[in-house]
């Protein structure tokens, strides 16, 4: 029978809370640049000028078929030789990882606004809007309201994903658990509490996310 | 008739795919004049009437309302966003589906388009969507949403939103065919009260005796083609073509059953 010995773990508490506040930040950055690249990229792709269309769709795509570890590689590894860049490897991951976020926050936004009636868009076009217009004043509002939910799953997955950089060296919290085991001897404790503090930080959010979508169903 | 007509389409085309649904249609439509169209399903009615706001761009022929005139066909270029924008603001539209917008309150919907399209300050654009909430008898809704609202109440602050705008035209899309039987009278007063204050208006409707009341003129649509037109009561009480007999006296079966 294993011996379970959660005291060692509390003379790494700042490791983990270093390792946590990394990974926060580091999901804080890929949320934001990745909604960004996902916006403009929804919007592309449902532009009337087509290239901007398979530019989007190829976008996607790629970031789609590919496993999200194989891009983060890639990036630091291969673009600089590529590029003739240097990259550090937080830039490599904010990037791989906002960019394969954005393919997936693009199809939300294209699909929350392909779910807005066309009627709305007509009405709007019928006062004698612009298109711009319309997607601004009529349909973007609408359909962000529809967007939340999904949006917030994939930025639940988004702060999930941040434990890839560790292969990279990133201190995140995973990386700070894997130097914390070595270091201890003790990797059952230290990942059942690294596990932990992922659970704790994520559950409330699906409870939102959960609630948010019960709010929607209501008010349609 | 010496002064120019406020609508005017010529030769207007247009087809979906294979589907020809107008056959170079014309269509003159005078100053403060009342232009019921009707016709069987499929008939293009609706195709018609976007495209004199050109919500569907023609083929080909020429569509003008007002000093605003557009030419369609392999030679003439599309027109532009802002050239499209500025001709819809001149013309209002009611749709069947009243197409409200469900994230903004009622007085929100009527003010949308002077703010948005005519740049209007917003104190004006208020006293503007509080009168003609006031003309369509729901002042008391200003402050609702949408949601809360009946057909025709919803139907009714849909005419007040296109009537913003203040249009040279108002066209009417079978405004009342989504509305319980009950609702219709409420929709049809409003309108009515609109054609007396002298509004011009094209009217795809199925409210036959409506369009013989309130409508100066029927034109009967099918296959995309105009069959007749002529003065409302004689089109609809002793129409000249057997068509338009079969048409009306179908609608008779079709309102009795
Ligand atoms: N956007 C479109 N794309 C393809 N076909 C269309 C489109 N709009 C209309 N049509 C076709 O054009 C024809 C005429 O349609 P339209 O809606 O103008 O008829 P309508 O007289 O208004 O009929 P209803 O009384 O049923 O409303 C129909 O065959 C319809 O399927
Ligand atoms: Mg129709």
């Amino acid at each position: 029978m294993y011996q379970w010995d959660f005291a060692v773990v509390w003379s790494y508490r700042w490791l983990f809370v270093n390792g946590l506040g990394v990974t926060l930040a580091f999901t804080l950055a890929i949320v934001v640049l990745g909604l960004l690249a996902g916006l403009v990229s929804g919007l592309a792709r449902l532009s009337s000028f087509a290239p901007l269309r398979w530019l989007s769709q190829g976008y996607v795509e790629v970031f789609r078929c590919t496993p999200v570890l194989v891009q983060l590689v890639w990036f630091y590894y291969a673009l600089p030789m590529l590029a003739g860049i240097e990259m550090t490897a937080t830039t490599a991951g904010i990037l791989a990882l906002s960019l394969y976020g954005g393919a997936f926050y693009s199809e939300i936004v294209r699909g929350g606004i392909a779910s807005i009636e066309t009627g709305q868009s007509e009405a709007a076009l019928a006062l004698g809007m612009t298109p711009a217009q319309s997607m601004r004043r009529i349909v973007l509002p609408q359909a962000l309201k529809r967007m939340v939910p999904p949006l917030m799953n994939q930025s639940i997955i988004q702060l999930k994903n941040t434990s890839l950089v560790s292969v990279l060296a990133v201190p995140d919290l995973l990386y700070q658990g894997q130097a914390a085991a070595h270091d201890s001897y003790r990797p059952l404790e230290i990942y059942t509490v690294v596990a932990v503090i992922y659970f704790v930080v994520l559950f409330p959010l699906t409870l939102l996310v959960n609630r948010l979508e019960r709010r929607l169903a209501r008010a349609d | 008739m010496s002064e120019q007509p406020m609508i005017e389409v010529a030769a207007l085309s247009k087809t979906f795919g294979e589907n020809t649904v107008l056959r170079s249609v014309d269509l003159k439509v005078a100053r403060g004049e009342v232009v019921a169209l009707i016709g069987p399903s499929g008939s293009g009615k609706s195709t018609l009437l976007r495209c004199l706001n050109l919500l569907v761009v023609p083929d080909g022929g020429r569509v003008r309302v007002g000093e605003l005139s557009f030419a369609f066909g392999s030679s003439a270029r599309l027109p532009g966003t802002q050239a499209l924008a500025k001709f819809r603001a001149a013309t209002g539209m009611v749709f069947q589906q009243f197409n409200l917008f469900p994230h903004m309150t009622v007085l929100a919907n009527v003010m949308e388009g002077p703010l948005t399209v005519r740049r209007m300050a917003r104190p004006a654009a208020e006293t503007l969507a509080r009168s003609l909430l006031a003309k369509v008898g729901l002042s008391d809704k200003a402050e609702q949403y949408p949601s809360r609202l009946s057909g025709g109440q919803k139907q009714r602050v849909a005419i007040a939103r296109a009537l913003a705008m203040e249009p040279a035209v108002m066209l009417f899309d079978e405004a009342t065919s989504a509305l319980d039987p009950e609702l219709v009278g409420e929709v049809l007063g409003v309108m009515q009260a609109l054609a007396a204050e002298g509004m011009t208006m094209v009217i795809v409707t199925h409210e036959i005796a409506f369009a013989r009341e309130v409508a100066d003129r029927v034109v009967f649509l099918r296959d995309g083609v105009i069959l007749e037109d002529g003065p409302a009561r004689q089109v609809i009480d002793s129409p000249r073509e057997a068509a338009t007999q079969a048409f009306l006296s179908h609608f008779h079966r079709q309102r009795e059953a």
